[in-house]
């Protein structure tokens, strides 16, 4: 019997031996080396890519913003551009050219960045045959860009041009007066054209890698890690105090929580719902607004809900209060406008939870008490937190409109491409802005534009859209988008706002400095330093 | 034999051949493409776009490119993961998958084997029934409830382990360790099974009293003759195991970081990323094939019954 005990475990220990042979090498070398100050980024997914142009997420935007500068960069407390690639500028007085004045500094290789190398690489950026995802956004601002992205023009017609050596000119379609916080915006990036041409797509390799950030590339393991060092020719190295970056790209967001709970991670940038509770009791966690709303939208050509009263009833129905508190959990503010908080600009009231004034609409479009009104469909993407909203929102109008309605989710790909196409009645939907003005939540509900799979259109909102794009800066102009948006929302409820996102970061700040919670939560890496 | 081998090998061609063409138009039906996002870029740049990874060809001129290309072992480049191609991520993540993939089913196979040998040659006693529990849960507690089980207890609880990574990175091999149990719990369980119901039934053959009868030591008998024949099963058992571990593991890869194929195959699913889905079904079908055909050759030399002509 012993014997045969000893048989087997030879066998088996057999089969393991030839997969187990190599383990003790590699230990040893790696765990030893401890870095100082070596701050480990719980960072979600894999990143697709690390060239500016081709970048479209929020994983690959952290690591743009250490590795790369554009024209200017952002403050670490509040997110407003300040001087970066470019140490000042000058505007012209209609506020459609801006004129830059580079500071002389070189990649870190060493080759001087000129006026030319942002000539070149913004036309890099809009050259169709680059196929930049994020093409539409320079597109938005830049004279010509859109021309020449769509191949209907030459290079030339692209209102950027190289005055001397470390002189830039920018001409805008118009006025923009937010163009300068779009400019730290990877699709504004200057990429070194130099090594591009040398490697091709290679030149994101470690080896090849050349940037201008504070931070340089040190090592890309695909589905593992991402590390950055501290670059010696940036211009204003002796600010980064951080001696190594480490971007863990992760699937699982209980992995990345239980991670920063173990003290393997510095900073987990989101907490996944069900930890919310025992998340909110920490101090190091951070819940700050976001510059982002989460709506439903309708579909404004399907009959019933091409009735206003219909879609006003809907958004007048149900208690975003207890949704936030008791469903969303993450601080979230309850929205009855499109447009989040924002400075200057006064803002929408909507049309909050008003049920009796909702029957009224419901009764008046002919559905007394919901009689008659066909059973309709919410779709969302599959996700748990969708999901429970998505079910609050049924319960709520069946309670109070006596409204009967069926959940419906579909993967992320499939969901996209129904609601783009409008094959939905009532759709779940987010959007965080791009920039911090109003327009970039209402420019893309004009007629005909991508975003608006709900098909609203109302002429006089395209036309306000339009004229505040070619408004100066201020309160003018505000009242424009102010006035657009009233239509939006108050007149027409083309969308359905639900509540304004929050960010839940989770990072010491007692062991780490220069990290502050602001509404575009983006946290340079260049300013944080350990205490 | 040598012949039968050759025969069986080109066999394999029209095998994949069929599983290349279908899931290439099977992934051009689901809706979506690789360039949808939350804003989809307006029309001329998704034009640009199409027009860079030939999606604007019509599809069979994209299906006869496409199986020129891996026929010549090109896999293309990702349509989202663009700084590399769908060779440099095979290539990269394959081994990893491999590796533990391996690790688990030798953790299965040592443990699984023992325990069932054991259970059959104490039947009904208190081993058996804890060897039989211990493979009930196996079977039926899913992956993505043991792996988090695990880590809560040696990572957060007891400060043991760290709670994932890889033999590459900062904490070093000793990460394999939970994803490898983790993966080895379902195959251990059936290889438990397996082995203690062929063994009792091998036990009550009539070879077996024949050779008692002999009066050879129940050692002997043990080791030269059931052992041999109760194996059977489960080495038929092994080949699709190891294949269904390997291409299987992605929820495992997912919970404990590890960078494997299984998590770019569910990613590139998701992205409609189309040449990055052919390239992990072909290396999956693959494994699957030739592990089925392996599992028949291994079978020719321990069953005296079969042969291959």
């Amino acid at each position: 019997m012993r014997k045969l005990l000893v048989f087997l475990l030879m066998v088996s220990l057999a089969v393991t031996a030839f997969a187990g042979g190599q383990q003790d090498e590699g230990q040893t070398a790696e765990a030893a080396q401890e870095e100082p100050a070596e701050f480990i980024i719980v960072n979600g997914a894999e990143p697709e890519t690390l060239d500016p142009h081709l970048i479209s997420g929020v994983p690959e935007h952290r690591i743009y913003m250490s590795i790369f500068e554009g024209l200017t960069s952002y403050d670490p407390e509040t997110a407003e551009p300040v001087p970066g690639l470019a140490k000042s500028w000058d505007v012209s007085e209609d506020g459609t050219v801006y004129t830059f004045h580079l500071r002389e500094t070189t990649w870190s290789d060493g080759v001087p960045i000129t006026a030319q190398t942002v000539v070149d690489s913004w036309l890099r950026m809009l050259a169709p045959e680059t196929a930049a995802p994020y093409a539409w956004f320079p597109n938005m601002f830049i004279e010509g860009a859109a021309e020449y992205n769509a191949g209907d023009a030459g290079a030339d017609a692209v209102g950027i041009e190289a005055v001397d050596d470390y002189t830039f000119r920018l001409e805008l379609v118009g006025p923009l007066p937010y163009v300068l916080g779009a400019l730290p915006h990877y699709s504004f990036a200057v990429v070194p054209m130099h090594k591009i041409e040398e490697h091709g797509s290679a030149w994101t390799s470690p080896e090849n890698f050349v940037g201008n950030g504070p931070f340089t590339l040190e090592e890309w393991k695909p589905q593992q890690e991402i590390a950055v060092v501290p670059n010696d020719t940036y211009w204003d190295s002796e600010v980064v105090s951080l001696d190594r970056v480490v971007y863990l790209p992760i699937d699982d967001n209980n992995t990345g929580y239980n991670m920063y709970l173990n003290g393997e991670a510095d900073w987990m940038t989101t907490v996944p719902l069900d930890q919310m509770d025992s998340a909110k009791l920490r101090d190091d966690y951070h819940n700050a607004p976001y510059l982002g709303t989460y709506y439903y939208v309708v579909q404004t050509e399907k009959d019933p809900f091409d009735d206003t009263r219909v879609r006003k009833a809907l958004a007048m129905s149900f208690d975003r209060e207890t949704l936030v508190e008791k469903i969303t959990k993450g601080g979230q503010v309850p929205a009855t406008s499109m447009v989040p908080d924002m400075a200057g600009y006064p803002g929408v009231e909507g049309n909050g939870k008003n049920i009796e004034r909702a029957k009224e609409l419901l009764a008046e479009a002919g559905y007394p008490e919901g009689e008659g009104f066909p059973q309709f469909e919410i779709l969302y993407n599959t996700n748990e937190a969708h999901k429970k909203v998505a079910e609050y929102m049924q319960e709520q109008w069946a309670e109070n409109l006596g409204l009967e309605s069926e959940l419906v989710n579909q993967e992320w790909s499939t969901y996209l491409s129904n609601r783009r196409q409008g094959n939905f009645q009532i759709a779940r939907a987010g959007w965080i802005g791009d920039y911090q003005d109003p327009n970039t939540f209402l420019d893309m509900f004009i007629s005909g534009a991508a975003m608006n799979g709900g098909n609203f259109s109302n002429e006089r909102y395209d036309e306000l859209i339009h004229q505040a794009a070619r408004m100066p800066a201020g309160e003018k102009r505000f009242e424009v988008l102010q006035e657009a948006e009233s239509i939006f929302i108050e007149q027409e409820q083309g969308v359905i706002p639900i509540y304004h996102y929050t960010t839940n970061n989770m990072i010491d700040l007692d062991e780490w400095g220069g990290w502050y919670v602001n509404t575009m939560d983006y946290h340079p890496t260049k300013n944080i330093y350990k205490k | 034999m040598t012949k039968y081998i050759i025969r069986r090998l080109i066999g394999l061609i029209p095998t994949l051949f069929i599983v290349v063409t279908i899931s290439f138009f099977l992934i051009r039906i689901a809706p979506g493409g690789p360039f949808d996002a939350e804003r989809r870029p307006p029309e001329q740049v998704m034009q640009n776009i199409e027009a860079k990874f030939n999606l604007n060809a019509p599809l069979h001129m994209q299906y006869l490119r496409y199986m020129g290309d891996i026929v010549r072992g090109d896999l293309g480049p990702s349509f989202r993961y663009q700084d590399h191609d769908v060779n440099f991520y095979i290539a990269n993540s394959l081994p990893n998958s491999l590796l533990l993939g391996f690790i688990a089913l030798g953790l299965a196979l040592l443990v699984g084997v023992n325990a069932g040998v054991l259970s059959a040659l104490n039947q009904n006693s208190w081993i058996d029934y804890v060897a039989m529990a211990i493979a009930i849960i196996g079977i039926t507690v899913p992956l993505f409830v043991i792996g988090p089980v695990l880590m809560y207890f040696f990572a957060l609880r007891w400060d043991l382990l760290p709670t994932s990574g890889w033999i590459t990175g900062r904490y070093g091999w000793i990460t394999i360790l939970m994803p490898a149990i983790t993966l080895s719990m379902q195959p251990f369980a059936t290889i438990a099974r397996l082995s203690r119901a062929s063994m009792l039934e091998m036990l009550r053959s009539d070879f077996i009293r024949t050779a008692q009868s002999k009066g050879l030591r129940d050692s002997v008998i043990i080791r030269r003759h059931v052992l041999k024949g109760s194996l059977l099963p489960v080495v038929s058992y092994v080949g699709p195991a190891f294949a269904s571990i390997v291409t299987g593991s992605v929820v495992v890869e997912q919970i404990f970081r590890v960078p494997g194929l299984g998590r770019f195959f569910v990613q590139s699913a998701l992205n409609r990323d189309y040449t990055l889905i052919m390239g992990t079904v072909i290396v999956y079908s693959v494994i699957l094939v030739l592990m089925n055909f392996i599992v028949d050759i291994i079978y020719s030399f321990l069953d005296p019954r079969i042969t291959y002509k």
